[in-house]
């Protein structure tokens, strides 16, 4: 049951059922601040908000928390299952802990913020999005990566950026191999002020953006062409 | 002494059936090319299809209904399982999922309206949803595809019914493909790709694997379109049986079951041919999973590839299918293939009737095109009535099928009112052949 607080209001997932916690969210009246207390890992929890408003989620989440965002500010206050801001159009969600695989998937816009470390295929498809990972992330991450920028303070695991379009990447870590079609590009000082820009907004300080290299589009793949062939 | 009388008789020049003609012309592309051969339509080889089918019609122990005088109902209604707003159509043929990209935005006009002026729904494609679209189709199904281009919630919640995109029959296991002459700056936009390239989509989605992980992505779309839509899932033919089973477990309210004889806008001709189920011999199987967990008219089936008439809809439906979707049926009474085409046709080194290079975007019939004056020529309201006119033509023969049949509703046809005229056939649906009581694998003789 929703019960207001002080400044904000709460939604305890031990009494209230997902369907009515996203209804809740999802209403037009949703204003303010709200406290989602017990997630236990449960999935879909706060998807297809639409509203500014802000969400703390005090505890693990399962999958595609925060799917499909839209204009609010979701804080994980633990680790995300598979899909964590899934298709996000605008707003932001951040995870405290670690995220599974496709995290921001196909992401259209806004800010996915991972403190800890990313799974597989980070960023898969991602269209416009820009996410921080302070951590490492796994394998095929930015795979078919169409726009938008991936920052990884750690390490990259193998196939980073698998034929991607436009979108950036920075890794200031190692890189375990390139994927198709990807390879390492001039950090361009729009890359270095839009990397500054990228560490603040996630609140990361104690990196400089002169320590991590960016990594882009061979543009090779865009055209069928049977010598690269075996590049598929 | 002539000369013939000196020359031995010859035999005539005698074609190969296994090195046919276009076999050899293959494999003389390929060597010149070094690439695999690419085109758009369905599977062009002989399959059983459900000419293979006949009616038996009404006679002494069963009686028919006034061809012009008693009813026939044709509505069906979609998504009974969970969603709040099933979608109800007036007749149960639906336009199926073609891209704009792979289609012109006029092509799209005309097919919603055509369709919305039967009571009846069109789809979405790999591309995302244009206002024309949304604004022409009184019932419009969204696809949620792997590539999710142009994918938001707010499209979500326009449509009517949502269909994820499992596969489809033309390319059980593909992921979708638009080559750049069809990436105009319009289509580039809608999918947030660079103009020109030849766009590769994924063939599996990019945050659920399984049908485990299918339940949970379900309940997120319903999640946020307020459990209202319709949930379809769409696979091509390949293992109908399991297929059905586990989307009906992943909490599908329709299925969608397309053949190998349905399109596709551009694919490699050797997938096109080579892989998947023609979908005679699918439906008997998809409807025995819905009939085995008790879901048959509980999750719909809607069955597609190779629709070409109201007695292939009758088949299907009297095969257990709930509807049926049309799209290279759709097209062609668009205008595709047209004969008064022909000379135009002869400069692409085809003909009327065997036009499938849709993915070079130079369709004279301004239908699988970009090109803004190759597009410009297919009028939407005139394009619209044509559907129409279409779709209201497969619906009056089905239900004059349904009447000899002696059903007063398109649902009431049932495997008992045919019979089969191959042995194929009658193996792949479980109905007897004709003048028998037997079909293959039937024992208890």
């Amino acid at each position: 049951m929703s019960v207001a607080l002080s400044n904000h209001q709460a939604i305890d997932l031990r009494e209230t059922t997902i369907r009515k916690l996203n209804a809740t969210l999802q209403s037009e009246d949703a204003t303010g601040t709200w406290l989602v207390s017990h997630p236990e890992g449960r999935h879909s929890i706060a998807v297809g908000l639409t509203a500014p408003i802000d969400v703390t989620i005090d505890g693990q989440a399962g999958y595609y928390a925060g799917g499909m965002n839209q204009h609010a500010n979701l804080v994980i206050k633990g680790n995300a299952g598979p899909g964590v801001a899934e298709n996000m159009m605008s707003g932001a969600v951040r995870v405290e802990g670690n995220a599974s695989m496709a995290a921001g998937a196909t992401a259209h816009g806004g800010l996915l913020v991972i403190k800890g470390d990313a799974g597989a295929r980070c960023g898969i498809s991602m269209k416009g999005v820009n996410i921080v990972v302070r951590g490492s992330v796994g394998h095929m991450s930015a795979f078919m990566a169409q726009s938008g920028n991936l920052v990884v303070c750690g390490d990259a695991g193998d196939a980073l950026g698998d034929s991607l379009y436009e979108a950036r990447i920075f890794v200031r870590g190692t890189v375990k191999s390139l994927g198709a079609d990807c390879e390492e590009k001039e950090m361009t000082a729009e890359d270095l002020q839009l990397l500054q820009r990228l560490l603040k907004e996630a609140g990361i300080t104690e990196y400089s953006p002169e320590s991590f290299r960016r990594y882009g589009s061979a543009r090779r793949l865009y055209n069928f062409h049977v010598d690269n062939a075996a590049a598929y | 002494m002539s000369q013939s009388k000196n020359t031995p008789p010859r035999t005539t020049p005698r074609f190969s059936a296994t090195f046919d003609q276009f076999t050899i012309s293959e494999i003389q592309r390929a060597a010149a090319t070094g690439i695999y051969d690419i085109r758009g339509a369905g599977t062009k080889r002989k399959l059983p299809h459900f000419d293979d089918l006949l009616f038996l019609g009404a006679s002494i122990s069963r009686y028919p209904l006034e061809g012009y005088r008693e009813r026939c109902d044709t509505e069906v209604v979609l998504g009974t399982r969970f969603a709040k707003k099933p979608i109800r159509l007036k007749t149960p043929v639906t336009i199926a999922g073609m891209s704009f990209g792979a289609l012109s935005a006029q092509a799209k006009e005309a097919l919603g309206r055509g369709a919305s002026a039967v009571g009846t729904s069109t789809t979405t494609g790999d591309g995302g949803m244009t206002p024309e679209e949304r604004g022409h189709s009184s019932i419009l199904v969204y696809q949620y595809l792997p590539s999710r281009y142009g994918m938001n919630p707010d499209d979500l919640r326009r449509a009517d019914a949502i269909e994820v995109v499992v596969g489809q029959g033309a390319k059980p296991g593909g992921g979708g493909m638009l080559l750049g002459q069809k990436i105009s700056p319009r289509v580039a936009k809608m999918r947030d790709l660079p103009e020109g390239i030849d766009q590769r989509s994924a063939c599996r989605h990019p945050d659920w694997t399984g049908p485990d992980d299918l339940e949970i992505k379900i309940e997120e779309i319903r999640e946020i379109t307020n459990w209202e839509k319709p949930i379809y899932v769409k696979v091509g033919a390949s293992r109908p049986y399991y297929d059905v089973s586990l989307a009906v477990k992943a909490g599908a309210d329709v299925i969608v079951l397309d053949g190998m004889q349905g399109g596709t806008a551009a694919t490699q001709e050797v997938f096109i041919e080579h892989v998947g189920l023609p979908i005679l011999s699918a439906i008997r199987s998809a409807v025995q999973a819905l009939q085995d967990l008790d879901m048959h008219r509980k999750v719909q089936l809607i069955v597609s590839g190779g629709i070409r008439s109201g007695a292939d809809m009758a088949k299907a439906l009297a095969l257990g299918a709930d509807a049926v979707a049309i799209g290279t049926a759709a097209l062609i009474a668009l205008g595709d293939q047209s004969p008064d085409l022909a000379e135009e046709y002869a400069k692409l080194g085809t003909v009327p009737g065997a036009y499938d290079d849709w993915q070079e975007g130079r369709d004279p019939a301004g239908i699988t095109t970009q090109d803004p004056e190759l597009a410009a020529r297919l009028d939407p309201i005139l394009g619209g009535r044509r559907i129409a006119n279409y779709l209201s033509v497969m619906t009056m023969e089905a239900q004059a099928i349904a009447r000899a049949c002696g059903k007063s509703h398109l649902h009431n046809l049932e495997p008992e009112d045919m019979v089969s005229l191959t042995l194929e056939a009658a193996a792949m649906t479980r109905i007897p052949l004709a003048g028998t009581e037997w079909y293959p694998g039937k024992t208890g003789f």
